[in-house]
């Protein structure tokens, strides 16, 4: 066995490691816990199922991920536990995530532009030197791959589909997009991650994301925002106002009945 | 498949049907099939009042499946564990799934999906009056699974063999998918009566208040009971109060086992009939809840309503887009 796998075996991680880990875990379930909103809701029976679906495969990453993380930190936190049982600040998903799900464009619009990052970061991460999160990568790459096909062709249909959801398109990017910076800012965790051979450092990845996004964005007509100084810190446990109305919400039972089994 | 689905034209449901004379030949094919046991066909001649009876029924099924998405999606953002909260999304998914088929297979009576929500949100279809009711604890989603999908599977095995092809196929898949929700719920509730007692508590109080909902979900008693050429027709097999007595012997034994009180004083074994018996059904709030006056009937359609309305936005630009799509491709062929 080699060093680097040896590095993220079972209660060794280091604090870089396990926040990297918590990252990665965080996203899919706050992304998960926003889509799983639009159960019943959707403009279409199909959408209600697809969405659903996304919600579904992120819950389930989510799971997978968190109980790696639980392992590796070795103090014996399972996947309930650092799902429900940490304060804000010690969540990491990026911003992007938490925020509102807004209407079906805001929605999918961001679909696009996490579920593009995510491919690529299961990408790489499937030839992590941590084996286990190499096997959790590869399996979620599949289903990133889906949701972004997913989202890709809906932002494609809004931006170039009526004059109404043009407008709406481009009003969903022009929020979100300043959020997506977050996801290549640098961090102490990525670069120590990398330099274990674990993953990539985030920022790695923002060249080869625009060459994923910015063609789709052109097909449906949308206006790519110019870059603002405009900054967030979810990753490193600095939210929104949102995060603590989801929280409370996603929550509310295990704080309400603290150690029961469900 | 999403936009053509969307883009049939507006039928009038009260059009003359084409075939006004109905020939006795076909008349006497169609009783000849159903009297056998066979299936009929989207494409077989069929008695009009036959093709109503099953939109009507197809319809207000689909729509029980939608509407009965929103009482337990009230619960998956705060599910209590990721695995329950995985569970629970994955159900409520598979219900929208029912509808779909439902919807698809109604649209082989010649209705329109966009027709039938229609129906569905001018109040003049109905859904089952059992998502009237709200939902207050997370046991009420285990309670769910055991009571509500437990009288559905009730109600439904005998539709996988009723006499048109199309609802009887889609019921098959419909009635896998219900029971493995049904045991799902059942698991739910067991692992709460094993907890805490809070936990208990939670469980008994919503078997006290879905039990009884769960009984009406069989329709009135056969005295009561309209829609008779139903049975004739092959599309109810079984009546509504034999259907309830088999759901109550079945249940009684589940409640034991789970160490919950079925809130029915009168509930006891009948050695004479073979049967339990139960105490009398409360037919003025059954009827109320049909009639609009439930706790939840006018939130539930709203819902549904704001998501048709806010949704209209996006199914125009989706066939915008497909109309764009298929402009730019003839032009190219014109010019190829």
């Amino acid at each position: 066995m080699s060093e680097q796998t040896l590095a993220a075996a079972p209660g060794t991680a280091t604090p870089e490691q396990l926040e990297y880990l918590l990252r990665l875990g965080d996203n899919a379930l706050i992304l998960g816990q926003r889509l799983s909103e639009w159960c019943g809701h959707a403009p279409v029976l199909e959408e209600d199922m697809a969405l659903a679906n996304m919600a579904l495969d992120l819950v389930g990453q989510a799971r997978l991920l968190l109980t790696h993380a639980g392992q590796s930190e070795g103090r014996g936190r399972d996947e309930d536990q650092l799902a429900f049982l940490r304060v804000e600040r010690d969540y990491r998903n990026v911003t992007l995530v938490e925020l509102p799900n807004g209407d079906f464009g805001r929605s999918v619009v961001r679909n696009f532009l996490f579920s593009a990052f995510q491919v690529l970061l299961y990408g790489r991460l499937s030839s992590s030197a941590d084996a286990g999160l190499a096997a959790i990568a590869a399996k979620s790459l599949k289903e990133a791959r889906y949701h972004m096909s997913h989202a890709a062709e809906w932002t494609i249909r809004l931006g170039d589909g009526t004059a109404v959801s043009h407008d709406k398109a481009q009003a969903a990017l022009d929020y979100l997009w300043p959020y997506t910076a977050e996801l290549f800012a640098a961090s102490p965790a990525d670069d120590a991650v990398a330099a274990a051979g674990i993953g990539p450092a985030w920022s790695e990845l923002e060249a080869e994301w625009e060459d994923l996004v910015l063609p789709v964005l052109a097909e449906a007509t949308l206006t790519v925002p110019a870059r603002v100084p405009f900054k967030t810190y979810g990753k490193f446990g600095r939210h929104s106002e949102h995060m603590g109305h989801l929280l409370a919400t996603m929550q509310y039972m295990q704080r309400t009945y603290p150690g029961a089994q469900w | 498949m999403y936009t053509q689905a969307l883009d049939i034209p507006q039928q009038n449901a009260d059009a003359k049907p084409l075939r006004a004379v109905e020939n006795a030949a076909y008349q006497a094919e169609f009783d000849a099939k159903v009297d056998a046991g066979g299936f009929i066909e989207a494409k077989d001649w069929m008695p009009e009042a036959y093709r109503k009876t099953l939109i009507r029924q197809i319809s207000q099924h689909a729509h029980s499946e939608i509407v009965g998405m929103l009482p337990e999606g009230n619960w998956i953002s705060r599910a209590p564990s990721l695995k329950r909260k995985a569970i629970l999304l994955a159900k409520v998914q598979d219900e929208g799934g029912h509808g779909l088929y439902l919807y698809a297979a109604a649209e082989t009576l010649g209705v329109s999906r966009d027709e039938l929500m229609d129906a569905l949100h001018s109040r003049k279809a109905k859904y089952s009056s059992i998502f009237n009711y709200p939902t207050l604890n997370w046991a009420d989603v285990g309670v769910i699974g055991w009571l509500v999908d437990g009288a559905a599977i009730m109600n439904q095995i005998p539709l996988c063999k009723c006499s048109y092809g199309p609802y009887a196929r889609a019921m098959i898949r419909v009635c896998k998918e219900e029971s493995f929700h049904q045991r799902q719920g059942y698991d739910l509730l067991l692992t709460m009566m094993r907890g805490t007692p809070e936990q208990q508590e939670m469980v008994q109080d919503a078997v006290n208040r879905w039990w009884w909902p769960s009984i009406m979900m069989f329709g009135p008693h056969d005295k009561d009971s309209v829609h008779t050429d139903s049975a004739r027709w092959g599309i109810k097999r079984i009546s509504n109060d034999d259907l309830r007595q088999k759901f109550v012997d079945a249940t009684v034994k589940q409640a034991e086992v789970l160490g919950v009180t079925l809130p029915d004083p009168e509930l006891k074994w009948n050695e004479e009939r073979g049967h339990y018996d139960f105490g009398a059904i409360d037919w003025e709030e059954f009827w109320n809840v049909v009639n609009g006056h439930g706790q939840c009937n006018v939130d539930r359609l709203a819902e549904r309503v704001q998501a048709w309305e806010e949704g209209a936005w996006v199914r125009e630009a989706a066939l915008a887009h497909a109309e764009k799509q298929a402009a730019r491709e003839n032009a190219g062929r014109a010019a190829a």
